[in-house]
């Protein structure tokens, strides 16, 4: 493999055009929402919307929220004890954090990769069979094991050594065990956030082309701080930033959302295009 | 051994032979400290098994004693013995599902106002001196009804609990959250996730936990004085009747006047601390096997 250093982000090509805004689903409209850790608002008042069958990446500097506002998705902020949020996430047209709306079925539909690939104690099998056998997917479990690694670029790797621990495995091959431990139970949304921090370039590759195969079938939110990964899988990206409220404040707030294309090659806001021609890091 | 000092110019050395003086200090120190505890321990152990060595056969473990021998007759503990293998084996079974059941509640499921309450709480019941736990049961139980195994198993449990508690509490949190977000995040209910990935995750150092808090009730003797100890020779298993046991037979044999007695109060000493060295050593090899099976090796 050869090394390049590309002086600027090259959008790609072959990516497929994304159909007029009108003819897309939205599957999460998200309107007004604020994110706030005990006094400190980590983002406010973001507006949005992710479209089906898309890939949509969120880009910014570190800290400006980014990682709080993906777990807002499927209510995995629920965990901090001192999260709150206002503001409303719909997702297929229904209010993710209404009092009826049980955040267990909210993260059986929407799936989560994270930055640091965190395998069960289990066996390489197991990682990926045990949620399909509790949430009583529990038919031809062999050949949804056997296809879910697959689809992560793994099973050629594994497939001798199934029963071996996950946590034997190498850091990017126990990611991509972590993919295929979410897509095995066939949730509606995959969330990244930052999957490929920790990767080789071969594994960030494996991971990249695993989303353009799959996103005919989900719809995957990726985190990432690379504007080159960005570019190559996302159809849509938003830009986040942090600004500077009264009183020395500092939150999160989206700056700009559009087709990648649009964003990296012709921004409308200032702040987005300092950020990916690499003038604000 | 000696180093080369680092010499050269521009390098700091600042106060380095006082440090060095320190340092041997403190280390000779802690040496000498460890040295004192293993030497107390092994003076322990030899004069306890010393004295005791006369009866320390298997007659200890099968004979049943025998009420004003005259004769040599061989006689030992077998009621001592069958006594506290059932009491503390079901004061475990009692301890161990609550103690846990409360650390679950505290580490995964209390919100934070109530789990320092609850910490709390065990931290004083640990501190609860037996005897008082012994009155306690006494009162509460046996009173009126009198006597049994199962009454001496309750009190031990109350013992035990705040141990296993403690110490699974402390080994849940030791569980990365990162592996309860995995699970999590596919769907699963925060029980399951807590029985399935949390718990076995936890197991070893809960069984550790466990296993001191037993070897440390075995010897337990005031609250089995209250609630089991009114006994007969015969050696039973129904925890239903008052059983004699290992601590409480021993404070009985030392104040017979038969010299006998004594060796066999030693020897049963005897057994109960290499019980217990041994349920140490047991507890220390589950934790490093645990420790291991988790690295993934
Ligand atoms: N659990 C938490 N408690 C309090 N503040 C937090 C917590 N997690 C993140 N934050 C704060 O929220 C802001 C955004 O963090 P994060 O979402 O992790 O940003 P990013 O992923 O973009 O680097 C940061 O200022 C961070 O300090
Ligand atoms: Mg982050």
């Amino acid at each position: 493999m050869s090394i390049t250093i590309e002086p600027t982000v090259r959008v790609e090509t072959r990516r497929q055009p994304i159909p007029p805004r009108e003819r897309l689903e939205p599957i999460f409209e998200v309107e007004g929402l604020d994110a706030i850790y005990g006094a400190k608002a980590a983002i406010k008042d973001v507006s949005m919307e992710v479209y089906k069958n898309l890939v949509t990446a969120i880009i910014g500097p570190s800290g400006c929220g980014k990682s709080t506002y993906i777990r807002c998705f499927n209510r995995m902020n629920d965990l901090i004890p001192t999260f709150r949020q206002t503001g409303t996430i719909r997702y297929h047209g229904q209010d993710i954090c209404a009092s009826n709306i049980d955040p267990v079925a909210v993260r059986r539909n929407i799936g989560m990769v994270f930055q640091r690939p965190n395998p069960f104690p289990k066996s390489i099998y197991d990682n990926v069979a045990w949620g399909c056998r509790v949430l009583g997917m529990k038919e031809d479990l062999d050949a949804r094991v056997e296809r879910a690694l697959t689809q992560a670029a793994l099973w050629d790797e594994v497939k001798d050594r199934l029963k071996a621990s996950g946590l034997s495995l190498s850091g990017g091959q126990q990611q991509r065990l972590c993919i295929a431990r979410a897509i095995a139970v066939e949730p509606d949304v995959v969330l990244m956030d930052e999957p490929a921090s920790a990767l080789d370039p071969i594994a960030t590759q494996a991971i990249e082309q695993l989303m353009h195969q799959l996103k005919s079938q989900y719809t995957f939110v990726i985190v990432t701080h690379n504007m080159q990964q960005a570019a190559r899988v996302a159809d849509m990206t938003a830009f986040f930033s942090i600004s500077q409220g009264g009183e020395g404040e500092r939150y999160g707030e989206l700056i700009e959302y559009d087709a990648t294309e649009k964003i990296f090659t012709a921004p409308s806001d200032k702040r987005t295009e300092d950020y990916v021609t690499g003038r604000f890091g | 051994m000696s180093t080369q000092d680092l010499t050269g110019p521009g390098l700091r050395l600042d106060h380095l032979p006082r440090r060095k003086r320190v340092n041997r200090t403190m280390e000779g120190l802690a040496w000498l400290a460890a040295a004192i505890a293993i030497a107390i321990l092994g003076v322990v152990v030899y004069s306890v098994g010393q004295r005791g060595w006369s009866e320390l056969n298997l007659n200890l473990i099968t004979k049943q004693p025998i009420n004003f021998s005259l004769t040599n007759a061989p006689q030992g503990l077998s009621n001592a013995f069958a006594g506290t293998i059932v009491i503390v084996g079901i004061a475990m079974l009692m301890a161990l599902p609550a103690g846990i059941l409360v650390a679950v509640y505290v580490n995964e499921f209390a919100p934070a106002p109530i789990r320092s309450v609850i910490t709390l709480v065990i931290d004083v019941l640990a501190g609860v001196p037996a005897i008082v736990i012994g009155i306690f049961v006494f009162v509460l139980l046996v009173v009126g009804s009198g006597q049994s195994g199962l009454k001496g198993s309750f009190s031990l449990a109350i013992l035990m609990l705040p141990f296993v508690a403690r110490t699974t509490i402390e080994v849940l949190a030791l569980v990365p959250n990162a592996l309860r977000e995995a699970s999590l995040a596919l769907g699963v209910p925060r029980w399951r996730t807590t029985l399935s990935i949390v718990l076995p995750r936890a197991i070893g150092g809960i069984l550790t936990g466990t296993v001191l808090a037993v070897a440390r009730v075995a010897g337990e003797t005031a609250p089995l004085l209250f609630t089991s100890s009114v006994v007969g020779v015969q050696t039973d298993w129904n925890p239903a009747h008052a059983l004699q046991t290992i601590p409480v037979a021993i404070f009985e044999l030392s104040e017979s006047p038969d010299p006998k007695d004594h060796a066999r109060a030693w020897a049963a000493g005897f057994v109960l601390l290499i019980f217990i060295l041994f349920a140490s050593l047991t507890a220390r090899w589950l934790a490093t096997r645990n420790a291991r099976k988790l690295a993934g090796r």
